[in-house]
């Protein structure tokens, strides 16, 4: 039952992508990427979240009957949450004005939800705790690259403000690929969210495809 | 699945405790986190009020120094933050809603001096189309700054327009419904200024 560590980091960031394979959390990933900076936050805050709520299912996994394990869930995701945004207001606040925006955003994510119930519920504290870091970072990837390309396409930049986010450390990542004037509106807006994820759906499958893998159905179900 | 079928109340006092847990984490948090946060939000408050009153005109601090106007009509009231130098009033600033945006109503926060003459506009917040209206935010590009200095008689009202209306104000390319809605909305704030100067200037 209990799957290798390995597995399970392959699993979260390529084989198994929560967006780019099991189609969840669509609507932070239509939402939030219009830049690479953005997906790249909700993203990392996304992931803070699914570990931080996977341990604890797990934790708690021989105490929830399953009766009443949805609500426990979603009490366990949305504490978490609501945790996260007032810690942050009260002492990352520079980061706060960046990422408040989409933090209570993640309780609408059904990911978090599907990863508790079909993996920490069953699991183990650590790996349960390793499968929700993992599966975050690699929703943190989907949106990252999404956003790119959104952001490339539409407005011409990468990575733009990604000093507000990240400190002024990383001004190097603000670049502009295309020149001032240049911008495909449709990208921005809110089709081209679903224009860019479906492509990369598409993208991923062929590079699968490619490499002589199997198509891994899509499906919450792992391991 | 489950092999026993347990009572009801079981189900139910798992539930509870997982609920009364949570909320007690949360409460100790909140009482935690509730002064910080307010810190913040009077910083963000202080440090968005600085952009259009110049730090130079005023000794006191215009975020405690507020007063509260009241509108007719059964519109929400306005909060004006008072800049004062010596005891003696200098400046004014409150936030300004604009109608007719593309997106729906721009927030404006307007700085105007004792006499009528505005010392600086921004948006606060506006939902407008990414790329084309957005332009109005400073952020983006330096439109909004056109503003500063200008009064109700400088330029004349009938010029408080964007060019293609016939008034001075430059519209985007692509863009002429956000532009109309923040010209308008700058011209109907120094219009309440004008209506409720005295009220401001009152001490509370």
């Amino acid at each position: 039952m209990s799957a290798s560590y390995g597995q399970i980091v392959k699993d979260g960031l390529w084989e198994n992508n929560g967006v780019l394979c099991m189609l969840l959390g669509m609507c932070p990933t239509m939402a939030m990427t219009g830049t690479a900076t953005n997906g790249f936050g909700m993203g990392l805050a996304t992931a803070a979240v699914m570990a931080a709520s996977n341990l604890m299912v797990a934790m708690f996994r021989n105490y929830v009957t399953h009766e009443v394990r949805i609500p426990v869930y979603i009490l366990i995701v949305a504490a978490n949450v609501t945790f996260v945004d007032l810690v942050m207001n009260a002492w990352m606040h520079e980061l706060y004005k960046v990422l408040g925006l989409f933090i209570p955003l993640i309780v609408s994510n059904c990911l978090p939800l599907a990863r508790l119930e079909a993996f920490a519920a069953k699991e183990k504290v650590l790996p349960s705790l390793l499968d929700g870091l993992f599966m975050g970072l690699g929703f943190t990837f989907a949106l990252t690259a999404i956003g790119a390309v959104r952001e490339i396409i539409g407005q011409g930049t990468l990575f733009a403000d990604a000093a507000l986010l990240l400190g002024p450390a990383f001004t190097f990542l603000e670049m502009r690929i295309m020149p001032a004037d240049w911008g495909i509106l449709v990208l921005i807006l809110p089709p081209g969210g679903f224009l860019v994820a479906g492509l990369m759906v598409v993208a991923k499958r062929m590079i699968d495809l490619a490499s002589g893998k199997q198509i891994k159905m899509a499906g919450a179900h792992s391991v | 699945m489950s092999a026993t079928i347990r009572p009801t109340w079981v189900h139910a006092t798992i539930l509870g405790t997982f609920c009364a847990g949570f909320g007690v984490l949360l409460a100790a948090t909140d009482i935690v986190t509730k002064e910080p946060i307010q810190d913040r939000a009077l910083e963000d408050k202080m440090a968005s009020l600085a952009l259009v009153i110049p730090k130079s005109i005023h000794d006191n601090n215009p975020v405690t120094d507020a007063i509260t106007l009241p509108n007719p009509g059964g519109h929400e009231a306005t909060t004006v933050y008072r800049a004062m130098m010596g005891g003696k009033p200098t400046g004014y600033a409150y936030e300004y809603t604009a109608n007719g945006g593309y997106g729906g109503p721009i927030k404006l926060m307007l700085g105007i001096d004792a006499t009528g003459k505005l010392l600086g506009v921004r948006v606060i917040s506006h939902k407008e189309t990414p790329g084309l209206g957005d332009k109005i935010d400073a952020a983006k590009t330096d439109w909004i700054t056109r503003f500063t200095g200008l009064s109700l008689g400088n330029p004349p009202v009938e010029k408080w327009k964007v060019k293609k209306d016939g008034g001075q104000f430059d519209q985007f390319s692509g863009a002429t419904i956000t532009p109309r809605a923040v010209v308008g909305g700058i011209r109907s704030g120094l219009e309440y200024f004008t209506a409720n100067k005295s009220r401001m200037m009152e001490k509370q």
